[in-house]
């Protein structure tokens, strides 16, 4: 099964191979860690970042592009526009955002915004060449926000690799996202902390260039 | 108390994708847990999602959902088989979906075999009286 995605990866990745500008979407459930692999993947490789990331979930609640990331290692290299998207999620409470600090006033404002920033990110999804699954490898895999999107991107035929971010806390269990998703290529990270980084990129290069 | 409302899956099946998801979220959002035999489509999934964020409000706060359904790929070949004659046959019929709305549903889990419903706990205000 595993060969089987992987030759349809490829096939979908030569038919748009020939591109101008290839769009690589992060996606994920909030406070997954898609900006701050985001802010990583751009400091590597343009020598800056991309956005704020935060601890407080919906931090991003707009599409962020940053054109023309270059990534090159031995003979390979990739050219790609990389989209980071808010965090998909089938509630937003806003006194969650109390409870994590906020004033009334600006919890329901940030809770309005991540409602327009779940929607955007759905509608993103037809536009992507290809999509990095952000998840937070403490959390329980089996999440339906996870499957949904990943579902919808299967039935697009949009190549997906799967990244296990946060190895560097002791929660983190990478084998259940192994276990959850056995037919996807996945990569365990820690976006904070770089580790694994390196494999990370091999991954990209091997799928997507 | 709760209210689970179950809905055959005959009862959506004659009905367009965006009737199907504007009839349960009315259910979820009066208060039921949907219990729905089958699922809904990939599409129609992300479009419920999609509805539910434009129907927030400082009331509604979302839904939790969560669908059961036996499209593992693991098992034998014959089994395989029998799952996809079975799909080819009945199609979205086969598994369950559970939807709630999130001011009551706290969390759902699945494992993938079971589900288990985290409910909110309600708060009573209770006064104590000076003696």
């Amino acid at each position: 099964m595993k060969l089987f995605q992987r030759f349809l990866n490829r096939f979908f990745r030569n038919l748009f191979r020939k591109k101008k500008h290839v769009k690589i979407g992060l996606y994920g459930p909030p406070n997954a860690g898609k900006t701050t692999l985001a802010n990583r993947i751009c400091k590597d490789w343009l020598g800056e970042e991309m956005g704020k990331a935060s601890s407080i979930a919906h931090e991003t609640r707009e599409i962020q592009i940053k054109e023309q990331v270059n990534i090159k290692r031995a003979d390979k290299e990739l050219s790609f526009n990389l989209v980071d998207t808010p965090g998909i999620a089938t509630k937003i409470d806003y006194e969650d955002f109390i409870k994590a600090g906020l004033k009334d006033k600006e919890a329901k404002k940030r809770a309005k915004e991540a409602t327009k920033g779940v929607i955007d990110s759905i509608k993103w999804l037809d536009d992507m060449d290809y999509v990095i699954i952000v998840l937070d490898a403490t959390q329980d895999p089996f999440s339906q926000v996870n499957l949904t999107i990943i579902g919808n991107l299967q039935a697009r035929n949009i190549p997906v690799i799967i990244v296990g971010n946060k190895l560097d806390l002791k929660k983190a269990k990478l084998k259940k996202i192994e276990a959850a998703f056995p037919q996807y290529t996945i990569v365990g990270i820690s976006a904070t902390k770089g580790t694994n980084i390196d494999a990370f990129y091999d991954v990209l290069l091997e799928e997507a260039a | 108390m709760l209210t689970f409302q179950y809905i055959p899956y005959a009862d959506i099946d004659h009905l367009s994708s965006a009737k199907r998801i504007n009839k349960l979220l009315d259910l979820v959002m009066a208060g039921n847990i949907i219990l729905m035999e089958g699922r809904l489509r990939k599409e129609e999934e992300k479009d419920l999602i999609e509805i539910t964020m434009e129907k927030i409000d400082n009331r509604f706060k979302g839904i939790e959902l969560s669908v059961m359904n036996p499209d593992k790929d693991d098992g034998a070949l014959v089994d395989r088989f029998k799952k996809g004659m079975a799909n080819l046959l009945l199609g979205d019929r086969i598994g369950m979906t559970i939807i709630g709305p999130a001011q009551l549903v706290k969390d759902i889990k699945r494992d993938p075999d079971k589900i288990q419903l985290f409910i909110e706990e309600t708060k009573k205000k209770t006064r104590r009286r000076r003696k």
